[in-house]
């Protein structure tokens, strides 16, 4: 114990002194940092500006820059089931409970992952969907299993059909050399909350800035109101339902009154 | 016409929502059921969670039942002292139904249950219905009387004790079958969105011999006070009820059913019957290919409860 933190001590002005040499900033400006969810809320796009700042001490870079975005959504504890034949018809059988498993999710970067940085780099980084932490709560490991785990392959393929999850390797445009734009798609069903968006900047194959830039998706006024009324106040939402239900039957019959 | 459902938490076209309201309205008022039975599989079918699904219709059937009761009220077609008999159990059935749905969500197998219910009682009621009305019409066909109702044949149910006479319906009958019916209907009901119309109206005929001058119209007050209270107990346990989903349904669904009752009208009893039954049939038979047939994906996602 002893010996690391002198390693790490012996380290630490390693560190700081590499960083003033990969001195690029990152600038961004989202298009939205509060998205509203309407009536007629059919899904939206964000915009993403982002500049890449150079001072004195920057060199140029052999290839060029490489940007990948990762947006975050809101956590939501999600269990996947696993349906299987038990007396001819599919039951569900086993179950895996996913901690804080982000509800949207979108990778976005200019070119293919594993051109921009090597497969040990983006396993470290967990940059992509092949990499993103995604814990499971069980008896048998909490750390969560590898990237083929059965649960997490399925995980990510049912929220990918939502358009919920995706990669997008052409999400990111590089306008000019240090000048950059990414698109985030938000379908409609995009969940409720607060959304990172993670900036990271490489070259070379390593990351050599990083900024986050957050947003909000939050629901309009009725929306809100009738979320609010049917959580906190269940049952007067309930009876003013059925009062609602009662007095159009009601509305209905005298309507359409023949006698 | 997209619009944002605040609870199901997805945009739906309203005009989709008004037409399967219209209908399934209209299927129902010839019928003189509640349709849910229909109208929940399509629903899920939209892409709208089984739970919000079935805790959403309940308040649509309430709506059709309330415009339907009020008609037959008018002619005064309506046994109340039977109602209330059967609402007594009407009502704990639909509390335990309620309190069974969410705990069968909160393990894990809601859908396979409703799914299970679904394919047993839709196959079992919809082939005894066409077979019922089958043979009706073969008899008409031959032309011999259709069969009258005997009032002297009684079955072990006429043998029970706390026997009780309702009037209007002219029977002399226990009240523990009757409260035994108002049970079930209120505990599947709750379970699978459905009013249970389909289920009352051949049990209240062929255990009770109730006489189809009142049936329909005591199952629709019975179908509106279990429909509106489960609405309630939806919304307070489950918070699963979506109000505007509810209410675009009603719309649709009080209107086509206007409609309905007088294609209805002008159709034979056994003809009727054999319709409904063969509908039955068919929503039950797809249902029980959806079980037994190997699914697109074995996987499914569900958010955990917050509270669980």
């Amino acid at each position: 114990m002893r010996r690391l933190c002198l390693l790490l001590f012996l380290m630490t002005p390693v560190a700081l002194a590499a960083s003033p040499a990969a001195a690029e900033r990152l600038v961004t400006s989202l298009s939205n940092h509060r998205v509203m969810v309407t009536s007629n809320f059919t899904g939206e796009e964000l915009v993403l500006f982002g500049g890449i700042e150079q001072d004195s001490a920057s060199q140029p870079r052999r290839s060029g820059y490489d940007i990948v975005v990762t947006v975050a959504g809101p956590r939501q504890t999600t269990v996947a089931f696993r349906k299987e034949r038990m007396l001819g018809i599919w039951v569900n059988a086993d179950s895996r409970v996913f901690e804080d498993a982000p509800a949207y999710l979108a990778v976005l970067s200019n070119r293919p992952l594993d051109a921009i940085a090597s497969t040990e780099t983006l396993r470290r980084l967990q940059l992509g969907l092949d990499h993103i932490p995604l814990p499971q709560r069980a008896s048998v490991n909490i750390a969560g299993s590898g990237s083929d785990d059965p649960f997490r392959v399925a995980l990510i393929k049912l929220k990918s059909d939502q358009g919920l999850y995706s990669e997008a390797t052409n999400g990111v445009t590089l306008l000019a050399a240090t000048l950059f734009r990414a698109s985030i798609p938000l379908p409609a069903e995009v969940p409720i909350g607060t959304y990172e968006v993670d900036v990271r900047l490489f070259a070379d194959g390593a990351q050599i800035a990083r900024a986050p830039a957050p947003f909000e998706v939050y629901k309009s006024g009725f929306e809100q109101v009738m979320t609010n009324a049917a959580r906190d106040h269940g049952v007067l939402y309930g009876l003013a339902t059925a009062i609602m239900a009662l007095t159009t039957g009601w509305f209905a019959s005298v309507v359409f009154r023949r006698d | 016409m997209q619009i944002y459902l605040p609870i199901a938490d997805l945009p739906v076209n309203v005009l989709v929502i008004l037409a399967m309201g219209v209908a399934v309205g209209f299927i129902s008022g010839m019928f003189g059921i509640g349709g849910g039975f229909l109208m929940t599989p399509l629903l899920i079918f939209l892409g709208i969670s089984p739970g919000v699904a079935v805790a959403s219709v309940t308040g649509h059937i309430a709506a059709s039942s309330m415009s339907g009761a009020i008609s037959y009220w008018r002619r005064r077609a309506i046994d109340v002292a039977l109602c209330f008999m059967l609402l007594a159990g009407g009502i704990i059935g639909t509390a335990v139904g309620v309190w069974l749905f969410t705990f069968l969500r909160g393990i894990g197998q809601l859908d396979i249950t409703i799914g299970v219910s679904y394919v047993l009682l839709l196959d079992i009621v919809g082939a005894l219905m066409v077979a019922e009305s089958v043979r009706a019409i073969l008899r008409a066909r031959a032309g011999k009387p259709t069969e009258l109702r005997r009032p002297g044949s009684h079955t072990w149910i006429h043998g029970l004790p706390f026997k009780l006479r309702f009037k209007r319906s002219r029977i002399y009958v226990s009240a523990i079958p009757v409260w035994g019916i108002g049970f079930l209907i209120g505990f599947v009901g709750a379970i699978m969105g459905i009013g249970g119309g389909f289920l009352l109206v051949p049990m209240l005929i062929y255990l009770l011999r109730v006489p189809t001058a009142t049936v329909i119209g005591t199952s629709m007050v019975l179908t509106l006070v279990t429909m509106a209270s489960a609405t309630v107990m939806h919304a307070a346990t489950n918070h699963l009820v979506d109000a505007l989903l509810a209410l675009i349904l009603m719309a649709g669904g009080v209107t086509g059913a206007q409609f309905g009752a007088r294609a209805g009208q002008k159709m034979r009893g056994e003809r009727l019957r054999l319709l409904l039954g063969l509908l039955v049939l068919a929503v039950g038979i797809r249902f029980a290919l959806n079980l037994v047939l190997t699914p697109e994906s074995l996987y499914s996602l569900r958010l955990a409860d917050p509270d669980a």
